[in-house]
């Protein structure tokens, strides 16, 4: 406010529309933007852009490289080992989100009951989210040992197995292990953020059913689950766009391997981009991502739109 | 553990045997539906970190012998894995390199975030809903897909393995998580607060750092934390970005550099992926409430 009494004495004009200025919502609100602004345009939607013509280039390591149009795309559509990434990528994020679905809700359903210790339980259930990615899925790779696997040898003592499992030498087990891996790690998000939409449904609703004689699945299936829909929605819209482009969990546990048998679409961009060298190719692969996650976000805004309308909301 | 997980079916029954009637089969049912699931889930969602902090202190003898000692318990714990960590690898120099990126890159991302989510949710200039929705959508951006072309910038600007890299690149995601974040905050805040302020002729500064920021401190908390967390646990860019050994965070170090060809040994990894956990775990048990109510507001917003 000193500033402004100096620029009165000063200046009268420029004052008036010094103050213009900053009672103008539209220069503000730019004022306030631009940092974060120049930071996502900088950093997020150049390389975005970037991305998209590295995929139209031969670039390599050390070498700019040159415009080659859809020949990277050429490559990939004969190359079966990008076939079958794609493929590993739908079944990894199917399989795993249609589990960490059902045990998250599951796990919500649980939690939502009268319970002792219950912030206790919730607190420590999402532990498994919390804890960097890569750190337990080196815990992961000790217990998928193949020699001295704890889940091997407790299955030898009960009797079950004769031999210890081969979790990430054998193709299907190896899908099996690293979907499981991410099912523990997904479950606690899924499972607190249900939760969190749970406990908005009123209790009122349930005692209501409850009295007209509903059973408890009924009340399930009737009050809970369209109740829950516009959060199942979203939270399903991030696992599997997370699921999707999952990196760190392939790479600690098989870098892809046995062969190729669980490269998702993100681990073989990265092997042919930086080990490999080969940056266009990479880019193209990691390009070719863009259109299932353009279709998870649409069906994720639509989830929004619905949510917002349930709630009698403007928007 | 298969022991206690065989007594709780056992033992419903007898319970049941009781009560007879519908009513008074409560508890045993509650124990099928609710308490037996709930151990599964608990046992299963935390075997991992049990085993992760057993293996960690056994001495390397009992490591892999089954047959004489139980795997589950250890008989002679010892620190020899964690004074080789913290003695003779790089790993303090990683933890410490940690540290510096992920503050730094949660600190100005949550300055950014927090001028830019004012901007939208309250000055509301021609546009901010559709600068709203872009901030959403940059949220939903992978690192997956930004971390060829990243890679080249980084390159090209001369900050290739260096923490600066990790700083400039965390918040290509922490940036649209806070600002999304904050302005569902800031909308819980009411407006008319504001406006008292503006008829006694507050500046937008002043509107913001003496009324909106002091009044949106939990909020600010659960921002931080939670980018804080995301940046310690990131891993692709710094796995890119970073070539030398005195550079690497601990994901990246623990992995790349404790790992030898043939012989692994685990006790160090363990020990290395624990007290690598350890932080963010702190950090969440003293932060629950702020860390879950940002992460469901993220998801209900």
């Amino acid at each position: 406010m000193s500033v402004s009494a100096d620029t009165i004495t000063a200046a009268p004009s420029s004052r008036w529309s010094l103050s213009r200025l900053a009672h103008d919502h539209n220069f503000l609100g730019l004022l306030f933007l631009l940092p974060a602004a120049v930071f996502l345009l900088v950093f997020l939607t150049y390389p975005l852009g970037l991305g998209v013509w590295l995929g139209f280039t031969d670039t390599r390591i050390g070498r700019a490289g040159v415009f080659v149009g859809l020949e990277n795309y050429e490559l990939l559509w004969e190359d079966q080992i990008f076939w079958l990434s794609v493929f590993n990528t739908i079944l990894y994020t199917t399989v795993a989100s249609v589990l960490k679905f059902a045990l998250g809700l599951w796990l919500a359903l649980i939690l939502n009951e009268r319970l002792p210790f219950k912030a206790f339980f919730r607190a420590i259930v999402l532990l498994p989210w919390v804890v960097p990615t890569v750190l337990s899925a080196i815990a992961f790779w000790w217990i998928y040992d193949a020699q001295f696997s704890i889940i091997s040898w407790a299955l030898q003592r009960m009797g079950l197995i004769d031999a210890p499992i081969n979790f990430l030498g054998d193709a299907t087990n190896a899908r099996a292990s690293v979907i499981a891996a991410n099912v523990w790690r997904g479950i606690p998000f899924v499972a607190i953020s249900l939760l969190a939409g749970l406990q908005t449904i009123p209790p009122s609703l349930h005692e209501a059913a409850t009295l007209d004689g509903a059973t408890s699945w009924q009340r399930f299936r009737y009050i809970t689950l369209p109740m829950l829909t516009p959060i199942i929605a979203v939270v399903m819209t991030f696992s599997v766009l997370f699921t999707f482009t999952d990196f760190q969990l392939i790479y600690v546990l098989t870098r892809g391997g046995p062969l190729n048998a669980t490269h998702l679409m993100a681990t073989l961009s990265f092997q042919r981009a930086i080990p490999g060298g080969q940056l266009g190719e990479g880019a193209a692969i990691a390009v070719a991502m863009i259109p299932f996650l353009l279709a998870a976000i649409l069906f994720s805004y639509f989830g929004l739109q619905r949510r917002r309308w349930q709630q009698g909301g403007a928007d | 553990m298969s022991a206690s997980t065989q007594t709780a079916p056992v033992r419903e029954p007898l319970v049941g045997d009781e009560g007879g009637m519908g009513y008074l089969e409560r508890l045993p049912r509650r124990l099928v539906t609710v308490y037996l699931p709930l151990f599964v889930f608990l046992f299963v969602l935390l075997f991992p970190f049990y085993w992760m902090a057993i293996t960690a202190i056994k001495p390397n003898a009992q490591l892999t012998d089954y047959n004489n000692y139980s795997p589950f318990w250890v008989v002679e714990p010892t620190l020899d894995h964690i004074r080789y960590l913290l003695f003779e690898t790089s790993y303090p120099g990683w933890l410490v390199n940690t540290i510096i990126v992920a503050v730094a890159a949660t600190f100005v991302s949550l300055v950014t975030s927090v001028f830019a989510a004012y901007a939208i949710e309250r000055l509301r200039f021609r546009g901010a809903r559709f600068v709203g929705l872009a901030i959403f959508l940059a949220y939903l951006v992978p690192p997956s897909i930004l971390f060829i072309p990243l890679a080249l910038m980084v390159f090209n600007f001369g900050i290739y393995d260096t923490k600066l890299a990790l700083i400039f690149t965390y918040p290509t995601f922490l940036v649209p998580f806070c600002t999304w974040l904050l302005m569902g905050y800031f909308r819980s805040i009411p407006y008319e607060l504001e406006e008292c302020a503006l008829i006694d002729g507050a500046s937008r500064w002043q509107i913001l750092m003496k009324v909106l920021l002091p009044l949106s401190v939990p909020g600010l908390i659960s921002a931080g934390i939670f980018a804080f967390t995301l940046s310690w646990n990131e891993f692709i860019y710094a796995l890119t970005f970073i070539a030398s050994s005195e550079n690497k965070t601990v994901p990246v170090g623990v992995l790349t550099e404790l790992v030898r060809s043939d012989v692994y040994e685990w006790g160090s990894l363990m020990a290395g992926a624990l007290i690598g956990s350890l932080p963010v775990v702190i950090l969440y048990s003293f932060f629950v409430e702020h860390y879950v109510s940002s992460m469901t507001g993220a998801v209900k917003e």
